[in-house]
C-alpha cells in the first residue's frame, strides 16, 4: 500500500504543487496529468525516494519510505525519462546488466522471453546506439517484465511507442494490476488500460 | 520473492563496465598513452644524463601514473550519470557504497592496473636497477587504487558539473598528496639503500583509509547530486 501525504514540492524559487495526498491499495493504478512543468516528474521521484519533498511524506505499508530503503527498492521499478541503456552494448547485454544490479542475475532465455514479449526480440544483436527512440524504449520496458516488482513508477512510459507497443504495455499493466501490482504513471495521451484508473491532476 | 545477492550486484557492474570498455577501447587506452608520453618526455626535456635521470625518476614516474589515472576520472560516473544508469543503481535494492566500490574497482582495472604493469618498460628508460623498478611497480599497485578511491569522491562530488573535468582536477590533486608523497618516497628510499618499509606501510594505510571512508563519501554526493 503506497500512501502519500500532503505531498509539497519545490524547484528553486518556484512552487510546483502542494497538498497532494493519495493512498494506492494493490490492484490500482494512479493516472499523472498536468501541463509541461507542473511537477509530474518531481512526484515520481519524490515517491521513488530519489528527491525528497518539501513537505509531506510517503509511506509503504505504514512505514516512511526513507527507513526502510533497500526493502522498498526491491519492490519498486521506476523507469524515468532516460532509458538507463548503455549505447555500445546490446538490448541483451543491457537487461542482463539491469537484473545482475538488481542482485537477481537472471538467465539468457528469461532475458530473450521479455524483449519478445515486448516485440523487442528482432533486434536483440544490435547495439542499443543503432536503435531507435521507440525500440530503446521497448527495451527500457522490457526491463519491468524481466524483474517483477509490485510497485511500478513510470515516467512518460508510451513516448515514442508505437501503437502496437503501446498496446502491449497496456496489456502488461493490465496484468500487473491483476496481479495485485501498484502502477503510478504520466502521459500525455491515453493509455487504454482495461483496469479503473484513478487520475491526480497537477495544475 | 527469491533473495537479493549483493554479490552479483557487485559482479554485474563491474562485467559491464569492462565490457563497455571492451567496446570502446579508446578510452583506457588514452590513459596509458598519456602516461607513456609524459613519462617519456621527461629524458627528452631534462637531458640525457644517467645520475640525474635516476635521481629524479621515481618522482616524474609517480606524478605521470597520477596525472594519467586523474585523466579518467571525468567518465567514472558521468557516463552513468547522462544515460540514467546511475538512477537505477541508486534504486538497485543492493547499498550504494558496494555499488561504488564496484565501480572503483573497474575504474582501477581499466586505468590503474595498466600503468602498474607498465611502470617497469617506463623505468627501464629512467636506467633504474631491478629492485628499485620492482618496488617501483609495488607502491603503484598498493597506491594506485586508494588514487581511484579518492578520485571517486571528486567524479561525484562533480556530477552534472559544467567543465567537470577542471574541477575534478583542482579538488583531488591536493588529496592525492599523501599517496604521492608516500609512493615516491618508498623508490626513493630503495634508490638511496634505504628501507622502503615505513613509506609502503604509510601508503597501505592510506589505501585502507580512503577504503574506509571514500564509498560512503561518493554515496552520500551522488544521492545528492540526483536529488
Amino acid at each position: 500500500m503506497l500512501d502519500a501525504t500532503d505531498l509539497e514540492c519545490v524547484r528553486g524559487t518556484r512552487r510546483l504543487f502542494k497538498g497532494v495526498s493519495f493512498r494506492l491499495v494493490p490492484g490500482e493504478c494512479l493516472f499523472v496529468q498536468g501541463p509541461n512543468g507542473s511537477g509530474k516528474t518531481s512526484l515520481l521521484r519524490i515517491l521513488s525516494g530519489l528527491a525528497r519533498p518539501e513537505r509531506g511524506e510517503v509511506r509503504w505499508d505504514g512505514q516512511a519510505i526513507g527507513s526502510i530503503g533497500p526493502e522498498y527498492h526491491a519492490l519498486l521499478a521506476y523507469c524515468g525519462h532516460a532509458n538507463a541503456l548503455k549505447e555500445d552494448l546490446t538490448p541483451v547485454e543491457n537487461l542482463q546488466a539491469a537484473a545482475a544490479l538488481d542482485g537477481r542475475p537472471s538467465t539468457l532465455e528469461a532475458v530473450r522471453e521479455a524483449l519478445d514479449a515486448f516485440g523487442a526480440g528482432a533486434f536483440h544483436v544490435l547495439p542499443v546506439r543503432a536503435l531507435s527512440q521507440g525500440q530503446k524504449r521497448r527495451v527500457a520496458l522490457a526491463r519491468l517484465r524481466l524483474c517483477a516488482r509490485r510497485l511500478w513508477l513510470l515516467d512518460e512510459p508510451l513516448a515514442a511507442l508505437d501503437a502496437s507497443a503501446q498496446t502491449t504495455f497496456a496489456a502488461m499493466v493490465d496484468r500487473h494490476l491483476a496481479g495485485a501490482g501498484i502502477a503510478v504513471l504520466t502521459s500525455h495521451q491515453p493509455v487504454g488500460l482495461r483496469a479503473p484508473t484513478r487520475t491526480l491532476s497537477l495544475s | 520473492m527469491s533473495s537479493v545477492s549483493a554479490t552479483a550486484a557487485f559482479r554485474g557492474i563491474v562485467r559491464r563496465d569492462l565490457r563497455l570498455a571492451a567496446r570502446r577501447k579508446s578510452e583506457p587506452l588514452f590513459t596509458l598513452g598519456f602516461f607513456v608520453l609524459v613519462a617519456s618526455l621527461f629524458p627528452l626535456g631534462v637531458g640525457p644524463e644517467p645520475e640525474l635521470l635516476r635521481r629524479i625518476a621515481p618522482g616524474v614516474l609517480w606524478v605521470a601514473a597520477l596525472l594519467a589515472s586523474m585523466l579518467a576520472l571525468g567518465r567514472m560516473l558521468s557516463a552513468d550519470y547522462e544515460d540514467g544508469t546511475l538512477e537505477q543503481t541508486v534504486l538497485a535494492p543492493v547499498p550504494l557504497q558496494l555499488t561504488v566500490c564496484a565501480k572503483v574497482l573497474a575504474h582501477w582495472l581499466l586505468s590503474g592496473l595498466p600503468l602498474v604493469l607498465v611502470s617497469p618498460l617506463l623505468a627501464l628508460q629512467y636506467g633504474l636497477p631491478a629492485d628499485v623498478i620492482a618496488h617501483l611497480a609495488l607502491s603503484l599497485l598498493i597506491g594506485t587504487p586508494a588514487l581511484s578511491l579518492i578520485g571517486a569522491i571528486a567524479a561525484s562530488l562533480t556530477l552534472g558539473v559544467r567543465g567537470a573535468g577542471v574541477l575534478i582536477a583542482l579538488l583531488v590533486l591536493p588529496l592525492y598528496v599523501p599517496t604521492l608523497v608516500f609512493g615516491a618516497g618508498a623508490v626513493d628510499a630503495v634508490l638511496a639503500g634505504l628501507s622502503p618499509s615505513g613509506n609502503l606501510s604509510l601508503l597501505g594505510a592510506v589505501l585502507i583509509l580512503t577504503l574506509l571512508f571514500a564509498p560512503p563519501a561518493a554515496a552520500a554526493a551522488i544521492r545528492i547530486s540526483l536529488e
